[in-house]
């Protein structure tokens, strides 16, 4: 009885020893664990950085300087680039916005309606076609590309907006109804059951029920929507010809190609403009991008 | 007897109403999407150059592509890509997910910053500022100049021209790392309570748990990244301004499909290419689910 009471205690006395080395060994690790992410971060995010800095340099000084921090501040870069094409990027940004608007708004709504049906309708044809849905999700968009072109050409839509929005509006990115599938349903059924008893239609069970429930999944839907629209590259390459109507990484491409972008500090000011709206939305609503990154491995 | 009748009623009602909501989807699929694949496999088989109707030609096109060089090296070129950029990708967004996984204070902060590369990474801004780096007189070379070392002209020298492109799509890593972290935060904690308790070394937890635990996250990302890797496209167009040099060093398979399609208005045998592609993507990835049974581990 009294051996294992000792027992107990010279356990006791080693355990308290050994947990306030654990203890100092636990600090330790935390510290360079710190120490590495800053280093890391530091590291991946230099190049941005530099590209800033370089934005604000007079040409003579932006390849010899490699700080991330610009010795002086000047704005002539942005402004002088702003208006140093043959079009002023206020065009640019403007069709970049017109286009991302319809296509958000389009692209949210259109996946909203045929998710709705999927999630909470029973109806025959289910089962293929939800089959179907996700099928389109791994057609590479260079097969139907093509015929796209051709169908486009001939309703005369080549150099307007029609090809990039017009998909949008009929919620071509299956990607965009399976997420919203996977919200709609987790929302109860006993929730619509009771409106369905008082003879609410379909329609207004979508409108009145799910799509003020869903919430999260409309902005998650919307905000990717718009860093896929704003980034996009390949469809506008193809479809906009005129100078005037090119969205902004489209311009930003021309302008780097045109005698006018050899100026690089005009260049990495207008490449920097072009990236803020998609840094903006990702710092206003860094919640929703980094849990719908990681829900479902988007492309970012 | 009522139930049923009211059951049946509501269940036509809902047909109705299901196809209404999916009504403008189900035209976007089949104008834009199955349509389209359709006549894309038929233009697969013709000569067609958007003027003169398409002219059959049977297989022409895919026996074309045997004596054809540039589609054997455009092929190597995405291969390489592929083999090189994701599994190093992957790598790295593992090991920088471990290192974030403990909640240390700032992880949020840590996460936001190193997925900042991922989110603007995919934009023609950085693609542009990749090339101002990688340049003969380009930011990297003057950083290496600070330590004594002359660096190559990585951007014009074939030879080193894809890497760069590569260390862009490793320097992505955001997108995986935030994934893989949200499936560490799944593993249950004791699982690595017991271990402790059994002796195993933070070595032997990792093997022994994370990293099968890990396996459904590994193979989704693993698919993912494989799949985004062959469909890149605005980087190498970017960065080679269009062309896929130096000396095709560069040539994307999409790239190659591109200029086919675009530049020289091939559109029958760029069709034949957009079938290849989507098969290589079919087939790798029927190939990597026929796989996973012997390492991916699954609960219960």
């Amino acid at each position: 009885m009294s051996d294992a009471a000792l027992d107990i205690a010279g356990l006791r006395a080693r355990l308290a020893g050994s947990r306030a080395r654990a203890h100092r060994l636990h600090r330790l690790h935390r510290l360079l664990r710190h120490c590495g992410l800053v280093v890391l971060c530091a590291a991946a995010l230099y190049p941005l950085l530099w590209m800033v800095a370089a934005s604000f340099l007079p040409e003579d000084e932006i390849l010899t300087a490699i700080s991330p921090i610009p010795k002086s501040w000047s704005l002539h870069n942005y402004t002088a680039g702003w208006n140093a094409f043959d079009v002023s990027f206020t065009r640019f940004y403007l069709n970049s916005a017109l286009i991302a608007a319809i296509s958000v708004v389009g692209n949210v709504f259109a996946s909203s309606l045929a998710a709705f049906a999927f999630a909470r309708l029973r109806f025959p044809g289910r089962g293929l076609l939800f089959g179907l849905m996700l099928l389109t999700l791994m057609i590479p968009a260079h097969v139907t590309l093509i015929p796209q072109y051709v169908l486009f050409q001939n309703l005369d839509w080549i150099d307007s907006i029609l090809p990039l929005v017009v998909p949008k509006l009929l919620g071509c990115d299956a990607f965009f109804i399976f997420l919203m599938v996977q919200f709609f349903r987790t929302i109860p059924r006993e929730i619509e059951e009771a409106a369905r008893m008082d003879g609410c239609s379909p329609w207004r069970i979508y409108r009145r029920i799910i799509m003020p429930l869903s919430t999260p999944v409309l902005a998650t839907a919307a905000i990717f929507s718009f860093i896929f629209t704003w980034d996009d590259f390949f469809g506008p390459l193809i479809y906009l010809s005129s100078t005037e109507n090119f969205n902004v990484p489209l311009a930003l491409r021309a302008f780097a190609g045109s005698d006018e972008g050899s100026s690089l500090g005009q260049l990495f000011a207008m490449a920097t403009l072009s990236v803020m709206p998609v840094f903006l939305v990702f710092v206003f609503c860094q919640r929703l991008v980094i849990s719908g990154a990681a829900g479902l491995g988007l492309k970012r | 007897m009522r139930a049923g009748v009211l059951g049946s009623r509501r269940r036509y009602r809902d047909t109705w109403a299901a196809y209404g909501f999916l009504a403008p989807w189900l035209a976007g699929l089949l104008v834009l999407t199955l349509g389209p694949l359709a006549a894309s496999l038929y233009l697969s088989f013709t000569q067609f150059d958007l003027l003169d109707p398409p002219e059959w030609i049977g297989l022409e096109n895919y026996r074309q592509m045997a004596t054809d060089p540039r589609f054997w090296k455009a092929l190597r070129v995405s291969f390489t890509y592929v083999v090189l950029a994701v599994p190093l990708k992957l790598l790295a967004a593992l090991g920088l997910a471990m290192l974030l996984k403990q909640g240390l204070r700032l992880a949020v902060l840590y996460r936001a910053l190193l997925y900042l590369p991922s989110l603007l990474g995919a934009s023609v801004a950085v693609a542009l500022l990749w090339q101002r780096v990688f340049a003969g007189d380009g930011l990297l070379n003057h950083v290496l100049a600070a330590f004594g070392i002359t660096g190559a002209s990585w951007i014009s020298d074939p030879r080193y021209a894809l890497d760069t492109l590569v260390v862009l799509a490793v320097w992505q890593f955001g997108s995986p790392m935030i994934v893989f972290l949200a499936g560490l935060q799944q593993i249950p904690r004791d699982l690595y309570e017991a271990a402790g308790l059994d002796g195993a070394g933070a070595f032997r937890q990792f093997r022994r748990i994370t990293l099968p635990m890990l396996t459904p996250v590994i193979f989704f990302n693993l698919i993912f990244q494989t799949i985004e890797a062959l469909k890149a496209f605005t980087q190498a167009y970017v960065v080679s301004s269009g062309t896929g040099g130096p000396t095709d060093s560069t040539l994307f398979f999409t790239l190659y499909l591109y200029q086919e399609a675009f530049a020289h208005f091939h559109m029958g045998y760029a069709s034949a290419l957009a079938w290849v592609l989507m098969s290589i993507i079919g087939g790798l990835t029927a190939v990597m689910f026929a796989a996973q049974r012997y390492w991916v581990h699954y609960d219960e």
